[in-house]
């Protein structure tokens, strides 16, 4: 069970920032760390897909929008007023929708988030599979470039189809009631039960993904990266592999999508922008591509710094500039399992010039 | 119907396969049957399409026309994956191994086809699961103390030397249980040290009833733990036997040592 301490350890952190913003009345930073949180699950499921599968996707904000405009649009359906429709009744009878009043005192009735949720997953699963099969069979930046045109054509439809509300997006999207009496929503008063909602999220990512890691599947995953031919001789059906975590990866990023769209009330085009893309797989690269954790910490802090508005006007140059940086000089990523190693070894021609100099003294001193 | 194993007279069957490569014709209909439990070598000089000939029984090339059969079971047309599937595994001349991943992980990599869980299982940790990986763990250990690689079974394998990165390698191949083994240049790289290790290993591994096919170029090895060989020219087959006939077939001393006078 040594594999979930880490996850432990995350879930006590987790529990004192909390508490830290309540005792220093800085409540309002849980907003920004809710929102890193969803973001941090697109990032640990791109991180399974270019760290443990070796494939690049610069599309993950096509998956965030699918899942995000699925129930955007969905639970904006207002069927007050069509009780006579097929779809009603039968929605009625299982019990799957939500009467709800408005401001203005106006009732709307809406289907239960938890069918949009079902079909965010379904349709992101469905696309991942059928893209994923020929376009994984490409490598490298063309694989980088068939992803970014599968994010691009997603960013276009969503911003001129009238029923995905054009440039505007959709809003009053309603809240997502994950459990009895607790809902994912922009609320005011739930702030801390959102907060979370959205890291109860993002651990229980984690542990699925830890645990496929340390499975049979995993191993063979990982040793994919390494060399994929060795793979094949030793009875691994790659390319079925490949997809399969392809689809895992656009299912955490449709998942997350989903939450934020509630959480935020409503979703827009900007969402499913290149420049979103990039940003995730800067976080994973950053984080030390085939590390879950690095990607967490890494999703974390620059979101967080993003999301609070500390890169001012530079927001997306400062992930692109990341990117490049790390592409030039560290392809391997920051964070380390044994970056400690690394420090030692960038540090010893230091210590070992000032040994040889002693020795140089030592012999002229004789 | 499925005949039992041992009355099979060949193991691995290949008829007449045929490779081009562009004007190049790197395997001209090569033919030639591997019985059960045998040590047999294919040899030739550069060029003479040894390599190409494993590529096709394994494969990573489709013939360019023949067919290959193991068990009476038609490998020609299979994916690599397939045909490790029906318990043929391989080595790899320059060495195919995950350098960031510990000994361990690389060897047990060889036990993908005898475990089940899937992808599902895996995220959930079911009990079928964790008990496959406890049992390939287990299965393991007999075959790293053989290669005496126990010691480094958490070793980063890209921080071990060549030669054992060569029985990682080996290992991994072994650790299925696989019926066949095809070794391609197994002793490249290795010193005199190594190869006798490697010599005594592979003989053993055909004592336990393994049938071995290989690619070599070290030819003291090759005449030693051989008990067939087949010889390669210009993708063409040019002889077959055992290691004294082949020693005595004048084409083969033609080609090795040159010229009408050898």
């Amino acid at each position: 069970m040594k594999r979930y301490y880490s996850v432990l350890l995350l879930t006590a952190v987790i529990v004192i920032i909390q508490v830290l913003t309540l005792i220093t009345g800085k409540a309002y930073l849980l907003t920004q760390l809710t929102m890193s949180a969803y973001y941090i699950v697109v990032a640990v499921g791109l991180c399974m897909v270019m760290g443990y599968a070796g494939q690049i996707s610069l599309g993950q904000a096509g998956f965030f929008a699918i899942g995000g405009y699925t129930t955007a649009f969905l639970t904006t359906i207002d069927f007050s007023g069509k009780a006579e429709t097929v779809l009603y009744r039968m929605l009625d009878t299982l019990g799957l929708l939500i009467t709800k009043e408005t401001l203005y005192g106006d009732t709307i009735i809406h289907m239960t988030p938890w069918i949009s949720l079902l079909a965010a997953v379904l349709i992101a699963a469905v696309t991942a599979y059928a893209l994923g099969i020929p376009i994984l069979k490409l490598k490298g930046h063309y694989l980088a470039m068939a992803t970014m045109g599968f994010g691009i054509i997603i960013y276009r439809i969503v911003l001129g189809s009238r029923i995905f509300g054009e440039a505007d997006g959709i809003s009053n999207v309603p809240s997502f009631p994950v459990f009895p009496g607790i809902s994912v929503s922009g609320d005011f008063t739930s702030r801390i039960s959102n907060y979370y909602i959205a890291w109860l999220l993002v651990i229980l990512g984690m542990l699925l993904l830890i645990n496929l890691i340390n499975s049979r599947v995993g191993r063979a995953l990982r040793s994919l990266h390494g060399s994929e031919e060795a793979s094949d001789a030793m009875g691994v059906d790659t390319s079925r592999y490949k997809v399969i975590v392809f689809v895992i990866g656009a299912v955490f990023a449709a998942v997350a999508g989903f939450f934020m769209t509630h959480y935020n009330g409503g979703i827009g085009p900007s969402e499913a922008g290149v420049a979103k893309s990039v940003r995730y797989v800067a976080i994973v690269a950053v984080g030390g591509m085939a590390n879950l954790w690095g990607s967490l910490i890494m999703g974390l802090v620059l979101n967080f710094l993003s999301l609070r508005g500390v890169f001012g006007h530079f927001d997306d140059a400062v992930f692109g500039i990341i990117l490049v940086f790390m592409m030039m000089f560290m392809p391997d990523g920051f964070i380390h399992t044994d970056v400690i190693h690394d420090i030692k070894e960038m540090l010893r021609p230091l210590f070992m010039r000032k040994k040889k100099l002693k020795k140089k003294q030592e012999v002229s001193n004789d | 119907m499925t005949k039992p194993l041992n009355t099979f007279n060949s193991l691995l069957q290949i008829q007449k396969l045929d490779k081009f490569f562009g004007g190049l014709h790197a395997v001209n209909s090569v033919s030639f049957d591997v019985k059960p439990g045998i040590i047999k070598a294919v040899i030739g000089p550069n060029g003479a399409g040894k390599t190409t000939l494993f590529n096709m029984i394994a494969g990573y090339y489709t013939p360019g026309g023949g067919q290959v059969f193991f068990k009476d079971v038609l490998l020609t047309g299979m994916q690599p994956f397939q045909v490790a599937g029906k318990g043929v595994f391989r080595t790899f001349q320059n060495l195919k191994l995950s350098h960031r991943l510990s000994v361990m992980d690389n060897i047990l990599l060889g036990r993908h086809t005898r475990g089940q869980a899937g992808f599902l299982a895996g995220m959930l940790a079911l009990k079928k699961s964790r008990r496959e990986e406890k049992e390939a763990e287990e299965a393991v250990l007999p075959i790293l103390e053989w290669l005496n690689l126990l010691d480094l079974k958490d070793t980063e394998v890209g921080n071990l030397s060549f030669g054992n990165q060569r029985a990682v390698e080996l290992a991994r191949a072994l650790v299925s249980d696989p019926a066949m083994l095809l070794l391609d240049e197994p002793a490249a790289g290795l010193n005199m040290h190594e190869t006798e290790e490697l010599s005594q290993r592979i003989q053993e591994i055909r004592d336990q009833g393994r049938t071995i096919l290989l690619v070599e170029h070290d030819m003291s090895l090759v005449m030693e733990i051989s008990d067939e060989i087949v010889v390669l020219n210009f993708g063409q087959k040019i002889a077959e036997g055992k290691p004294k006939e082949i020693q005595e077939n004048e084409e083969v001393i033609r080609i090795y040592l040159g010229g009408e006078d050898a």
